[in-house]
């Protein structure tokens, strides 16, 4: 697999052609990730002329809707990293316990494995019923699946092990219902979300928020545009919210650092002023 | 056996291993010379949350500066970066590190054939990689991928692997490569003359 390596310059152009035309824009993206997952669909769908290829992805929207869900990385489980969901549960939800109202933004939510780990996570801490998660993708057809609720049960062994590492206390199954091959969350943690489409590229801030989590993202990203959504965040951000980064990436190298304190040993930062 | 591959010019040294590569490594890696004028990328399977430990291992035995390699970080010579677990490793054309957390290849991330490839995407013919004991056959493609650009495949001895299969792959989906023993590597790698090749 992924023998064949495509010219930069033909990839480059290809981009150049989707922003154009589709509106998308993947110029800022770290250039070796990007072109690997081209290569990758390219190869997967049997594509052997570049230029076909290209034509399919330029005018054939249903292919392009397929080429946008292949390109970024949809890869992602529920209580990911249990020590960071354990550092939200001890150190960073009980200080958004005294506001009013808790507005939460998951970007980057993928398929919502996220979004329904934080929605259990404020469950138990009796914060549910006064908080919203606004979850947001570039990809319309990720969110479709987020907004179901449903996830595959093989899955969920897990999932499970994970919320039970991160400091779970119930019994994780309490929260689904099994279904032949599925698992379906509860309606109530779902009825706490809401699910738009949001391109940190190109889309500006749209509300303000006490925590923002976007993990896993920013990898993709070059330095240029990882700062351009450090900015757009930090607009986001009221003073004293947190913003949780994924567990390979840092806040470390943005301006405006000096304006955040680190939560102890997890990826997590808190807006001072 | 070494003595053919002295004038190989190199920008950088990847390692890839899976089961019975550590072994390999704590062989190598207190002969490595402290000033080798390029980086060394390891790629080994692992389960996830150990880096600290292998880091610290392997620090212990080389004057060789050891880090997790971290995503957009500029790779300096005399410099080991270990891919973190979970995560694949990329390189960019300006040999900056990237990180990836797409699916697994060859059930495994890091998976040692997209560093290869991704390597070999950039650093072309002046690129050396080695690839070490393990069960399953990550890393053959990704020689492959090194040889096409001109960069040159060096497989442990199957014989002396503790996991001979990964190896063994290698020796038999790999055109051109050089086969060492584990003794031999830490001579093979200090006499490659370090390559001032620019890229992009």
């Amino acid at each position: 697999m992924q023998n064949e390596m495509l010219d930069n310059e033909q990839i480059k152009h290809l981009l150049n052609d989707i922003l154009e035309i589709h509106g998308y824009d993947f110029l800022e993206y770290s250039f070796a990730s990007i072109k690997r997952r081209v290569t990758r669909l390219y190869t997967l769908d049997n594509f052997s002329n570049f230029s076909l290829f290209c034509q399919k992805v330029k005018n054939d929207q249903a292919y392009f809707k397929r080429f946008l869900e292949e390109i970024t990385v949809n890869v992602t489980e529920m209580f990911r990293d249990p020590t960071f969901y354990r550092s939200l549960r001890e150190e960073v939800l009980p200080h958004l316990g005294t506001y009013p109202f808790i507005r939460i933004w998951i970007a980057g939510c993928s398929s919502g494995e996220e979004a329904f780990s934080l929605a259990i996570l404020l469950d138990e801490l009796n914060l549910l019923h006064k908080s919203l998660i606004y979850a947001t993708d570039i990809n319309p057809s990720v969110l479709e699946r987020a907004k179901s609720g449903v996830f595959p049960l093989a899955y969920l062994k897990q999932y499970s092990e994970n919320y039970l590492y991160s400091g779970g206390t119930k019994d994780f199954s309490s929260y689904y219902t099994a279904n032949y091959n599925s698992a379906k969350f509860d309606e109530r943690l779902l009825k706490k979300m809401i699910f738009s489409t949001h391109n940190l590229v190109s889309d500006h801030s749209f509300n303000e928020f006490q925590l923002i989590m976007c993990r896993n993202v920013l990898i993709y990203f070059d330095k240029t545009l990882q700062n351009k959504v450090f900015n757009l965040f930090d607009e986001s951000l009221d003073k004293l919210g947190f913003l949780a980064l994924g567990s390979k990436e840092s806040l470390d190298f943005w301006a405006n650092i000096t304006r955040y304190k680190r939560v102890k040993t997890e990826k997590i930062w808190r807006k001072l002023q | 056996m070494a003595q053919t591959a002295i004038n190989q010019k190199c920008a950088a040294v990847i390692i890839g291993g899976s089961a019975g590569s550590l072994d390999v490594l704590l062989e190598v890696f207190p002969a490595l010379k402290p000033h080798l004028g390029f980086p060394i990328l390891l790629v080994i399977h692992r389960k996830s949350g150990s880096a600290s430990v292998l880091i610290n291992l392997l620090q212990s035995k080389t004057q060789l500066e050891v880090q997790e390699a971290e995503e957009k970080t500029i790779l300096a010579p005399d410099t080991v970066y270990i891919a973190p677990a979970d995560y694949h490793l990329l390189i960019e054309h300006n040999k900056m590190l990237s990180l990836d957390y797409s699916e697994k290849v060859n059930y495994s991330r890091p998976s040692i054939d997209v560093t290869f490839q991704s390597a070999a995407d950039v650093f072309k013919d002046a690129l050396v990689c080695i690839l070490l004991s393990g069960s399953n056959a990550d890393g053959v493609e990704g020689l492959i991928a090194v040889c096409n650009q001109g960069g040159m495949a060096v497989i442990q001895n199957p014989d002396t692997a503790t996991m001979p299969y990964m190896p063994q792959q290698a020796v038999l989906n790999v055109n051109k490569h050089l086969i060492l023993n584990s003794f031999e590597m830490a001579d093979f790698i200090n006499n490659l003359s370090h390559s001032s090749q620019k890229t992009d």
